[in-house]
């Protein structure tokens, strides 16, 4: 059997190739895309291939640019907008949240917005207040948009094709911690359909509930803890609009508890969202109070010696796993404890 | 300019304020639902421009956005039916006066988010572009608009990409109580801008059909011969309040002599002289207009009083596709 192994990033980039070559309206603007980096190696080699018309680099104008990727798409093209970073299409809000969203609806139907806006979220090597933030709930919140956030490389391929193909605008958020980490991906064109989460491990003691990078995280503690004789699931939300309730629902009715783990703030935040779903449709299954281990309530601090106090990691989801569980939580060293806190893993040297 | 022309732009210039008229007449029944941002004393910019393009041809506007629609040949009952939000309204009740739609006359939407279209004004026109389809577009915003950042992003790729685009700017002063010189600096037209993008730009009278639909025809024929872009800034006067059926002349943002000023020069009553004057249009023409117009808006109001109001859970249909 082939297990091709192939990163986040090239598999991004095959998805990209793929969908250019099966459509000829498809087409990728952002500022970089067409450089020597190509977003992350996201795009390299697409100019090549498919022409300076279809595959092109865009002024500094990310609200602008965003309405005009909408009014090619209300004109049967098929944009896929980037930005290097999610914090930048703030300026971008507007178009977003006025236009592409409800486009649709404001109109009675008519015409429709098929644009993919693929957004990366940093964390580390610091990236600091104003290139790091993990804004997916503002996106989720709003109705006519779709929201995804893969996790392997495998879901990355399927979902970015199956974004490009849906007719509505797609929020693609990818996490730089990801773009390196390599998996099994079919060479073939493929779509993973949005609003299906993946349940990533088996486990009926206690589910976690996981985005984007925070999956890997929740999978690490899930090893350790199944060593302390707890078993875990973990969901791997992937699509937050739509989102799939069942499966969450139905993995907290077998486990009785509730784990919530995401890149972004907890207040007001994605992982909040889950838990009310949770209290208003299977209290009763509830065998202790939900948890959510997320951002801390504060802007990113730059300095890699607050930085690493920052973000979550797997063992503060083994310690709030095991608090959940009424375990001592064991005085075990954690190898994560030993490591860069600030870098995905030693391969990553900078600069961003 | 044939008489058959000028004739034809004074009907779209009388059906627009006509229109607008029995908005302000009815619009105290509380039927129509919504604010309305009616463009009495601005028909001439819709009328002008509008004869220049074809239903092939893309339209945007904003808020204020009846006479444009209507220039375009939009369908008159769905438009009431949309004021009185309707099942049978243009955007089936989920767009009111501030979003209209009529895509079979080349008019793409209009949106009240101030400046909003004009980036996808230009996309569209870039969209259209890369399919090699032989469109115009036409976006339509006030002086305000402008000021917004969006503006010159938009402007700056219009140029960049050598876009068939027609920037209409409809310059009357006012962006709700706040007069341009509070906005902008003295001194500083507001055509100008464009220039600073390499967009070939003027100015002319907004109350002048004629001048204005020549200006046009020359900014369309360049858009359509591979030209690119152009700006103008049609300067003109809303009667009626921003939002809202009355007249506002009274509340101290500006004077009622300024407002007779302009009521002098009613774009309207001025192409009806030049008829009247050189004998192009007799009164029984002119009645002839007038009734055919009020037998089409009674039957589009009778249309949208008649019509039912859209379902409950049509609330939740067409969020996605």
């Amino acid at each position: 059997m082939n297990q091709r192994e192939i990163t986040f990033a090239q598999a991004i980039n095959e998805a990209l190739m793929q969908a250019m070559a099966e459509d000829s309206s498809v087409y990728i603007m952002g500022e970089g895309v067409p450089d020597p980096k190509g977003i992350f190696g996201t795009t390299l080699g697409l100019l090549e291939k498919f022409g300076s018309e279809r595959v092109l680099d865009m002024p500094v104008a990310e609200n602008g640019m965003t309405g005009v990727a909408i009014g090619s798409a209300l004109m049967g093209m098929r944009p896929i907008l980037t930005h290097q970073r999610v914090d930048f299409a703030l300026l971008a809000m507007d178009q977003m949240v006025n236009n592409a969203a409800k486009w649709h609806y404001m109109f009675g139907g008519q015409l429709s917005v098929p644009l993919v806006i693929r957004l990366i979220i940093g964390r580390g090597w610091g990236q600091g207040p104003q290139h790091s933030q993990s804004l997916q709930s503002w996106f989720a919140h709003v109705p006519g948009l779709k929201v995804v956030m893969p996790t392997t490389p495998r879901d990355a391929k399927g979902l970015l094709l199956a974004s490009i193909r849906d007719n509505n605008p797609v929020i693609f958020l990818e996490h730089r911690w990801l773009h390196n980490i390599a998996g099994h991906v079919p060479a073939e064109s493929y779509t993973i359909a949005l609003g299906e989460a993946r349940v990533a491990r088996r486990g009926q003691d206690l589910t976690i509930v996981s985005t984007s990078y925070m999956t890997l995280e929740a999978l690490r503690a899930a090893t350790w803890l199944s060593a302390a004789g707890v078993e875990v699931e973990v969901i791997d939300v992937r699509s937050l609009r739509p989102l799939d309730a069942e499966t969450i629902l139905a993995s907290v009715r077998k486990t009785g508890r509730l784990l919530v783990t995401d890149t972004s703030w907890t207040f007001c935040g994605f992982s909040a969202e889950i838990v009310a779903l949770v209290a208003e449709k299977a209290y009763s299954h509830l065998l202790c109070s939900p948890c959510r281990v997320a951002l801390p309530d504060a802007p990113t601090p730059t300095s890699h010696a607050v930085a690493k106090f920052y973000y979550p990691r797997a063992v503060d989801l083994y310690k709030a796993s095991c608090k959940m569980m009424g375990l001592q939580h064991a005085e075990v060293e954690l190898e994560i404890l030993s490591t860069q806190l600030d870098v995905p893993d030693k391969s990553f040297t900078g600069p961003f | 300019m044939t008489t058959e022309l000028l004739k034809q732009l004074f009907f779209s210039m009388l059906r627009i304020r006509r229109v607008e008229e029995k908005i302000v007449e009815l619009y105290p029944q509380q039927e129509m639902r919504c604010p309305v941002h009616l463009c009495i004393g601005q028909e001439a910019v819709a009328a002008g421009v509008c004869a220049t393009l074809t239903p092939t041809d893309a339209v945007f506007s904003g808020h204020r956005a009846h006479g444009h629609y209507l220039a375009m040949g939009g369908n008159l009952k769905a438009f009431w039916a949309e004021m009185y939000g309707k099942a049978t309204g243009c955007c089936q009740g989920k767009g009111g006066s501030m979003h209209l739609v009529d895509l079979d006359a080349g008019f793409i939407g209009s949106t009240p988010i101030v400046g909003g279209t004009i980036p996808v004004g230009v996309g569209a026109a870039f969209g259209a572009m890369m399919q090699r389809l032989n469109k115009v577009v036409v976006i339509f915003f006030g002086e305000g608009a402008c000021e917004e950042g969006v503006f010159h992003e938009s402007l700056n790729f219009a140029a960049l990409k050598n876009l068939p685009i027609v920037f209409v700017c409809e310059n009357n002063f006012y962006s709700v109580y706040t007069p341009l010189s509070e906005r902008q600096p003295a001194k500083r037209e507001v055509y100008t801008l464009a220039q600073a993008h390499n967009i070939p730009s003027f100015q002319e009278n907004g109350n002048d059909v004629e001048q204005v639909y020549q200006m046009a025809r020359e900014a369309v024929e360049r858009a359509r011969s591979g030209g690119g872009a152009t700006f103008l800034e049609f300067k003109t006067y809303r009667w009626r309040e921003h939002c809202g059926h009355n007249y506002d002349n009274h509340i101290g943002y500006r004077t009622e002599t300024e407002f007779l000023e302009w009521k002098e020069r009613c774009p309207i009553q001025h192409t009806q002289m030049q008829l009247l004057k050189h004998r192009l249009l007799t009164e029984a023409e002119l009645e002839e207009m007038e009734k055919e117009i009020s037998l089409e808006l009674e039957e589009a109001i009778a249309f949208a009083k008649s019509s039912p109001f859209p379902e409950q859970q049509t609330i939740f249909d067409h969020i996605y596709v």
